[in-house]
């Protein structure tokens, strides 16, 4: 084996090291969301969310009583881009934190741009949209 | 989760095999989310698709100054600022489609008065304070929200008018404040 080669399997095994970190903070990342603050949610969620969003009525926005759980483009009457309408995503805890860590990321073509990039804060407006429990029948 | 997939792969690499860059390149490509794969999107299509909400935002303000003026509950001296500021929405609309026009979009139409009455809310209004309330709760929303408009845009030109955008909202929404005689804020970093 020459050096090369050896160096090349050190920065292989230092990256799939790299890696596995990588994976353990994103389940650090999901766990986090369990135990966010719904309370704190609130009031971010007041601050960033309710300038395009409400819970129980379509504005800039689709209404988000009952998200955690919901497929994507679901909500009738709002009028989705294609690019969600078509995402085949499920409103999954892990899901809604990555969306909210950039939206246009997980779903080119969104048409919303607004980011939270402080996992906490994520954690905490995921445990708010979480205690609004489901949308009205 | 597109991650669980990956992880027999991960094993068998630390397994012993060796991996080369391109391997490397080809781990990260999967990291992508299902849903954004094999979806490209140019840099002003999705800044079009942004702004389109934005745009969406402006109706909802124009209509809301409209749903305010005909409410009669306005004195006409808070009328007459009503109506600037409704002006001055108009005016954002129209350089916020010129832009998603510019950048080869559709700009979104406007809903019907009544659709953004349910939306804001407006039955609950009862009294002139009740209205600058709901206008100032949406002009802080809409510096926010363009605020927040600023990181994903692409193009140099837009992310200033959303810049200029929301230096128009928080004027709006000194004035409100100040019309609801409301204490100026102790601490700074306001919005955002
Ligand atoms: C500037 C307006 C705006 C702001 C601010 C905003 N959103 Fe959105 N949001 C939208 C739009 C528009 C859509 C629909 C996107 C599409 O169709 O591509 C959306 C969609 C969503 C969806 C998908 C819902 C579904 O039914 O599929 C979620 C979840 C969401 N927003 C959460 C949030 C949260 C949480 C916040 C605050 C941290 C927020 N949004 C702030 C405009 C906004």
């Amino acid at each position: 084996m020459s050096w090369t080669q050896l160096s090349l399997t050190k920065a292989a095994m230092i990256a799939c090291l790299f890696a596995f970190a990588g994976g353990s903070a994103q389940a650090q990342t999901a766990t986090a969301s369990a135990v966010g603050d719904a309370a704190r949610g609130a009031a971010l969620y007041e601050r960033r969310c309710t300038s395009c969003h409400a819970l129980d009525v379509n504005r800039i926005g689709p209404l988000h009583r009952g998200v955690v759980g919901r497929r994507a483009g679901a909500v009738p009457g709002f009028n989705y881009s294609p690019a969600l309408a078509r995402s085949g995503l499920v409103w999954t805890e892990a899901n809604l934190n990555r969306w909210l860590s950039g939206p246009p990321r997980l779903v080119p073509g969104t048409r919303m741009g607004l980011s939270v990039p402080v996992p906490a804060e994520r954690a905490d407006i995921i445990a708010y949209l979480r205690a609004q429990g489901a949308a009205p029948r | 989760m597109p991650t669980s997939p990956l992880m027999p792969q991960r094993r068998k690499l630390l397994g012993g095999a060796m991996l080369s860059l391109g391997g490397l390149l080809a781990l990260a490509n999967t990291a992508t989310p299902a849903s954004a794969q094999g979806r490209r999107m140019s840099h002003a299509a999705q800044d079009a698709e942004l702004l389109n909400a934005a745009i969406a935002l402006e109706h909802e303000g124009i209509a809301a100054y409209q749903i305010a003026a005909e409410s009669g509950l306005l004195a006409p001296p808070v009328l007459q600022v009503g109506i600037r500021f409704q002006g001055h929405h108009n005016q954002h609309r129209d350089e916020l489609i010129a832009g998603v026009r510019r950048l080869g979009g559709t700009p979104v139409a406007a809903q019907t008065n009544a659709e953004y009455a349910t939306a804001i809310g407006a039955a609950s209004l009862r009294t002139q304070a009740d209205v600058l309330q709901l206008a100032l709760r949406l002009e802080r929303g809409a510096t926010n929200a363009y605020l927040g408009l600023v990181p994903p845009l692409h193009n140099a030109d837009m992310e200033n008018l959303v810049a200029r955008l929301a230096a128009d909202e928080a004027y709006h929404v000194a004035v409100l404040a100040n019309a609801l005689q409301q204490e100026i804020p102790v601490a700074g970093m306001m919005f955002g």
